[in-house]
């Protein structure tokens, strides 16, 4: 291998990694909404009040976020054909939405829970003494309480999402990574374009982590501000 | 003035192995204006979050306008009531909390719209209309816009009575109201609850630490302690000269 760092190398295989933008991009945010509805899936089979119910979806839980996303991926894609009866083959990109959304959504699950439990009990007794459906409790009064502050955390499960992605590379989904190794072996020279890689990752990840950082500051001030605009148009009136 | 509108027949409350309420047996009238005084943790609450369906009884049976409000009828049987009965029945139950519980991402004007329109299917021109009038009622009509962290605590209590009034209860439960407020907002939220209980067309049950004020406007007031009724008559007699030793100690500490 040629150990020196080579500009013509580098542009030769830029086109090539930018190929695979597409996909690990649109993993990213395939992953991301299967983990965020199925997160709150967790959510709703964990309040059931049946105490064994319960102690079973805590338990999955638990076991699928102490096992490596890696190997949940692996087992998927190729150990679940061999499953009898239920097993059956998917192609990369679905194991990948699969394995990875199962896994974040044990986290963003988590990301849920505090923010229902966040949301004081008198929220829930208010909207019972003014007779509102259960429903209505969550959708009106609880969930629009909850969520706006979990959306910095959630935030961030995007970008260690998007971080966790080229993992896919390892059952052939040909996103970025799996493109600058295919050109490494093609040519014998890896650096560049695995450089290419790692710039990608940054150019993409950095912003959006100050982005978040932005909504998060905006979270904290948002009764207030909402307030000031309601009120000088109230003023007008 | 004819059947009950709350009756309580023997109503036990435990938390745990403490057992809060011994046997709660009490009518309340169309209308009446009951307060229930009496040391904390005598159980007092628990009395009106009960009736509110915020607690469950132990035993006993409430019954809410000729309706058993925690057990329904099926196959002949009476059964623990599911939350549809339960809605059915507490829909004449309105309650202003200790700590307000206004509900922060929204509006004082859509803190009070939102159950007229959710839950009784009110036309929204109509519940705004009504909303509006209420918090002018209660002196907040140039609030309208403000979200609940931009008022005092007195103005919040307020609020509350307004978004529990839009919904016309026949029965209104007052837990506590003026103990998280300041002393010199506790007035303020009096004098509308004075206004609301002249108007007199609603039942009205006030826990409270406000004898001055008990004293005022209740037809009738309850002493609780030590899981029951241990005391109750008109204001005169329970304020008066009891001959009830516990009800005269807890009294004087009032007196000072």
């Amino acid at each position: 291998m040629n150990g020196n760092w080579n500009w013509d190398t580098f542009f030769d295989a830029l086109p090539m990694v930018l190929e695979g933008i597409g996909i690990t991009i649109g993993l990213t945010f395939a992953c991301y909404l299967f983990a965020l509805i199925f997160g709150f899936l967790w959510i709703f089979l964990r309040r059931i009040p049946v105490k064994s119910l319960n102690w079973i979806i805590t338990w999955i839980m638990e076991f699928i976020r102490s096992t490596p996303p890696l190997v949940q991926l692996f087992f998927i894609f190729y150990a679940w054909p061999m499953v009898p009866v239920i097993g059956m083959a998917l192609d990369p990109f679905t194991s990948a939405v699969l394995g990875l959304g199962i896994h974040f959504s044990t986290y963003i699950g988590e990301v849920y829970r505090s923010g229902i439990e966040g949301v004081d009990k008198g929220q829930w007794e208010a909207s019972t003494a003014l007779n509102f459906s259960i429903r209505q409790k969550w959708t009106k009064i609880i969930l629009p309480q909850a969520i706006p502050p979990a959306i910095p955390m959630l935030g961030n499960y995007l970008i260690i999402m998007f971080k966790e992605v080229p993992l896919a590379s390892t059952i052939g989904v040909v996103g970025i990574l799996h493109m600058a190794n295919s050109y490494g072996a093609q040519h014998w020279a890896y650096l560049e374009p695995l450089t290419i890689v790692a710039i990608l990752f940054l150019i993409l990840s950095y912003p959006s982590a100050i982005l978040i950082n932005k909504l998060e500051k905006k979270m904290n001030r948002r009764f207030d501000k909402k307030a000031i605009v309601k009120n000088s148009k109230g003023a007008v009136m | 003035m004819g059947e009950p509108i709350v009756r309580y027949e023997n109503v036990h409350k435990s938390f745990g192995a403490v057992e809060v309420l011994k046997g709660i047996n009490l009518d309340l009238k169309q209308a009446e204006k009951v307060a229930v005084i009496g040391p904390s943790g005598s159980g007092k609450t628990t009395i009106i979050r009960m009736l509110m369906t915020l607690e469950e009884p132990t035993s006993g049976e409430i019954i809410v306008d000729g309706k058993n409000l925690w057990h329904m009828e099926k196959n002949g049987q009476l059964v623990p009531a599911n939350e549809k009965h339960l809605r059915q029945v507490r829909g004449d139950i309105g309650m202003v909390f200790q700590h307000f519980n206004l509900f922060p991402h929204m509006t004082i004007l859509e803190n009070c719209m939102t159950a007229p329109i959710h839950v009784q299917k009110e036309d929204k021109k109509s519940a705004k209309e009504r909303s509006i009038e209420m918090l002018e009622k209660v002196g907040l009509g140039d609030k309208l816009g403000n979200y609940p962290s931009q008022l005092s605590g007195g103005q919040k209590q307020r609020v509350a009575m307004a978004r529990a009034l839009v919904m016309r209860p026949k029965i209104m439960l007052f837990d506590e109201v003026t103990s998280a407020l300041d002393p010199e907002l506790v007035e303020e939220v009096l004098e509308v609850i004075r206004d609301i209980a002249h108007e007199g067309r609603m039942a009205m049950v006030l826990v409270t630490h406000e004898m001055e004020f008990a004293r005022d406007i209740a037809d009738r007031v309850l002493f609780l302690d030590g899981g029951v009724i241990a005391e109750q008559g008109s204001p005169e007699e329970v304020f008066g000269n009891s001959e009830n030793k516990r009800l005269e100690s807890f009294l004087r500490r009032f007196r000072r």
